[in-house]
């Protein structure tokens, strides 16, 4: 499916993504992490990417083998240096009256595997989870 | 598109909102938006009641990242109640237990608020 990159589209996205996992055969808390992973993407892609620019669109594509579920969103905005980034100290954060940034963590550890590449002003994410 | 209600009550001295729907970001703002208002009518003992939450992403979580600070400045707190587990579970990834009142029932926060105030 092909989305405007605006949190208007957050619950339809995660919805449609969140119906194919269970038809796949995920228990409900593994649809549960599914969608939370899938909304995190996409709302860092809204944010950091495209900087709520709603004009641009975000691409999710669903594939699956016997074993792995993936979910793969392409956009084409600012990319995401997974090199620069480290664990977030919540209570540091907190102090600091700071939120945010926790998503890509959470993606990490909801999904078995997270790639990130960047091909052609491409940037792709794709996350899996193991039945 | 699906989309967050709050209630607000006052019970005694504290304040409760009710969270009814899905916290993400494109609903995270109505929250801190309720949150703000409070806290500048210096009103710091907010119970956040989440049992009609179906749903949270870290966008609602950095609300409560946001502002905790500034209500326990004052003397005052945050605490949660009545989460169902798949909400719970999102709080747990990233240790909010142990940052955040985090209580079964409204009832407790509002006793806990209490024994607070008597230490």
């Amino acid at each position: 499916m092909t989305v405007e990159a605006s949190t208007e589209h957050l619950s339809e996205v995660r919805d449609f993504v969140a119906e194919h996992a269970a038809a796949f055969g995920f228990n409900q808390q593994e649809v549960a992490d599914i969608r939370l992973a899938v909304d995190e993407a996409y709302t860092n892609i809204i944010k950091h990417a495209y900087q709520n620019n709603a004009d641009e669109t975000v691409e999710i594509e669903l594939g699956y083998n016997n074993t792995k579920f993936w979910v793969t969103l392409l956009d084409t905005g600012n990319t995401f240096d997974v090199t620069k980034y480290s664990k977030p100290n919540i209570c540091q954060r907190i102090k600091e009256k700071k939120r945010g940034g926790v998503g890509v963590y959470l993606i990490r550890k909801l999904m078995d595997d997270v790639e990130y590449q960047t091909e052609d002003a491409t940037n792709t994410i794709r996350m899996t989870k193991i039945k | 598109m699906k989309n967050l209600n709050i209630n607000h009550r006052q019970v005694g001295n504290y304040d409760v909102l009710e969270l009814i729907g899905e916290l993400d970001a494109h609903t995270a703002s109505q929250l801190e938006k309720v949150l703000k208002r409070l806290i500048n009518q210096e009103k710091h003992n907010i119970i956040v009641n989440c049992e009609d939450l179906e749903y949270i992403a870290s966008a609602g979580l950095g609300v409560f990242m946001a502002y905790i600070e500034d209500v326990r400045s004052v003397g005052g707190d945050i605490k949660l109640s009545n989460m169902n587990p798949k909400v719970y579970n999102v709080f747990d990834l990233l240790g909010f237990p142990t940052l955040y009142d985090i209580v079964p029932e409204e009832e407790e926060a509002i006793q806990k608020f209490e024994s607070d105030e008597s230490e």
